[in-house]
């Protein structure tokens, strides 16, 4: 049995997922979460020595399209998605970090 | 004190030439006004599905064999972060399973550059920071043009087998090279179709241990390139060598102050939390479709290069040619018959690699050969030249129209007997052993020829005339 997850990790785990938690809710999410790894953990349990890991349910490889451009005519539609629009780009806070 | 050596990796981000983009079939292509190359796919609109594009895997596969990597089943990954160049919140990218792993690349000067892979992923939209700064750090807001977002792209990962800013550029010209040869990306830097990152770090000279690298960003030519390595590397030694150390780091090539400047620091190291893409099936080449692959793949501009040093080509001439991208022109030109030498002088100093026009190889042969037989000087032959890539049609047919008709060699030497006939007191100085005079009787001999008369012939009439 791992070590139990701590506040610590739950604060990391939601900044990168960017959500803001109040100690409130570090303090009940934290168990919950250890729950969810001691399930996990118990497939660890599992001798699995020998079996393919499965990357898709679906026994499928090679699934492609042709390389032929289709026009989408709704341009007007998907800019006013955008939560502002200035000369047909799109307008949005400034954004925190570095550029990946 | 010691001695420093650089030690610098690469990565190199090349734009595949395909029609559409990676997942979508919106239109890849450079520029176009904001927004138009877009469809709901690249941007990441609820419920829609990647599909990934046949001809991009092809594509990348014709690189991958060109690197000499080994091809593999391959599974794509998502990169999640949050910024707003990619709408979905993360990337597809490929993490632990890349399509093309371990192959080299051979520099001109016999060094082998191992690529530790070559993987496919979507490249990200264009994001522009507007406020007071232009940077990231202070903008008030940021627009951003998904044209770009979801464009196949191939990152090429090297080893850090390089050592120094020169082998880094050979590295990226013979990328660049069998890049744009096997036809999958156009190579362009200016249009930022081939991007250029670089990990440089410094150590002892003779060690081989790793030490702490910066990351260099916004390199965005060949000559930036090179700056930003030598100017990394003088930092780092210099912070050594006053009992400091660099920290890893991303930084950005500032071209105009010539140095590299930290971007905002990243308080945690970067966690992209990658796993596979549910939404997409692994790429599994068979090996009938890479041996077809292979077998379709033009002679590549390493294998060029090596052909015609063994027919006596000049190396340094060869490599000038193999970097302007004009190997394959050269290569079929030389096929019907051209001279080697003379086709690499002038796809070195007169073609121009982004105006070859209507030049084909036929009219650089047939030119080559004219002025190898003296029926075109050599600069007549540049004209020629020039006004097939603008024109094009055949070189004799624009000798003809231009008027350079082939000046007879007896007719030269009746004009030069003319020449001495009007001026029988410089010929004999001439012959006395005043040198200079040949510039003479030269310029006299092009005015009457009105600058037809190949400078060579005449210097070969006047000293057999001399010796006479």
């Amino acid at each position: 049995m791992a070590e139990a997850l701590s506040r610590e990790e739950v604060a990391r785990v939601a900044e990168l997922a960017m959500l803001r938690l109040t100690d409130e809710e570090l303090e009940t999410f934290t168990p919950q979460l250890a729950a969810v790894l001691e399930h996990a953990e118990d497939v660890e349990a599992l001798d699995v020595h020998g079996l393919e890991p499965t990357q898709h349910p679906y026994p499928l490889v090679n699934v492609f399209r042709a390389d032929v451009v289709e026009g989408f005519d709704n341009r007007d539609a998907a800019l006013a998605m955008g939560p502002e629009v200035e000369d047909d780009l799109f307008r949005v806070p400034p954004a925190h970090g570095e550029e990946p | 004190m010691s001695t420093w050596e650089t030690v610098i990796g690469l990565e190199v981000h090349a734009e595949l030439a395909t029609e559409s983009k990676m997942f979508s079939p919106a239109r890849n292509e450079f520029g176009g006004e904001p927004n138009t190359n877009v469809h709901p796919v690249c941007l990441g609109l609820p419920g829609t599905l990647p599909v990934v594009n046949e001809k991009a895997i092809e594509l990348a596969i014709r690189v991958g064999l060109a690197l000499n990597c080994s091809i593999n089943r391959c599974v794509f990954a998502r990169k999640n972060y949050f910024y707003p160049d990619m709408p979905k919140d993360y990337q597809i990218s490929q993490y632990d399973q890349p399509l093309n792993t371990d192959g080299f690349v051979d520099l001109p000067n016999g060094t082998r550059i191992r690529i530790e892979r070559a993987h496919l992923e979507e490249d990200t939209g264009k994001s522009t920071h507007i406020g007071t700064s232009g940077r990231i750090a202070g903008a008030d807001y940021s627009l951003v043009d998904y044209n770009r977002a979801g464009v196949p792209l191939l990152e090429i990962v090297s080893h850090p087998d390089l050592r120094s800013a020169d082998d880094a550029r050979a590295y990226v010209q013979e990328l660049r090279a069998a890049l744009v040869a096997v036809g999958a990306s156009d190579g362009k830097m200016e249009e930022g179709s081939l991007r250029v990152d670089a990990n440089v770090s410094v150590r002892p000279a003779g060690s081989d241990e790793l030490r702490t690298r910066c990351e260099i960003k916004n390199v965005n030519s060949l000559r930036s390139l090179g700056r930003a390595i030598a100017y990394e590397a003088k930092r780092h030694i210099q912070l050594y060598e006053n009992g400091e150390r660099p920290i890893q780091e991303t930084r950005h090539w500032d071209e105009e102050a010539g140095r590299t400047q930290p971007g905002r620091s990243k308080e945690e190291a970067e966690d992209y939390r990658y796993f596979d893409d549910p939404d997409l099936v692994a790429v599994d080449p068979s090996a009938e479709w890479i041996e077809e692959i292979r077998a379709a793949l033009p002679t590549l501009p390493a294998e060029l290069r090596a052909e015609w040093i063994t027919a006596g080509a000049d190396p340094e001439l060869a490599g000038t040619v193999i970097s302007r991208g004009l190997g394959p022109l050269v290569a079929e030109a030389t096929a019907v018959g051209a001279d080697i030498n003379k086709t690499l002088n002038h796809a070195a100093n007169t073609i121009d690699p982004e105006e070859l026009g209507q030049l084909t190889p036929d009219g650089l042969a047939e030119t080559v050969k004219m002025e190898l037989d003296g029926q075109l000087t050599s600069t007549q032959a540049k004209t020629v030249l020039q006004d097939l890539m603008e024109l094009g049609g055949s070189a004799a047919e624009i000798a003809t129209s231009r008027g350079f008709e082939a000046m007879d060699r007896g007719e030269l030497e009746a004009m030069l007997d003319q020449v001495i006939a009007d001026n029988p007191d410089e010929w004999t100085r001439f012959c006395e052993g005043e040198a200079k005079l040949q510039g003479f009787f030269t310029g006299q001999l092009m005015k009457a020829t009105r600058g037809q008369a190949d400078g060579k012939v005449i210097n070969q009439l006047l000293q057999a005339k001399k010796n006479a």
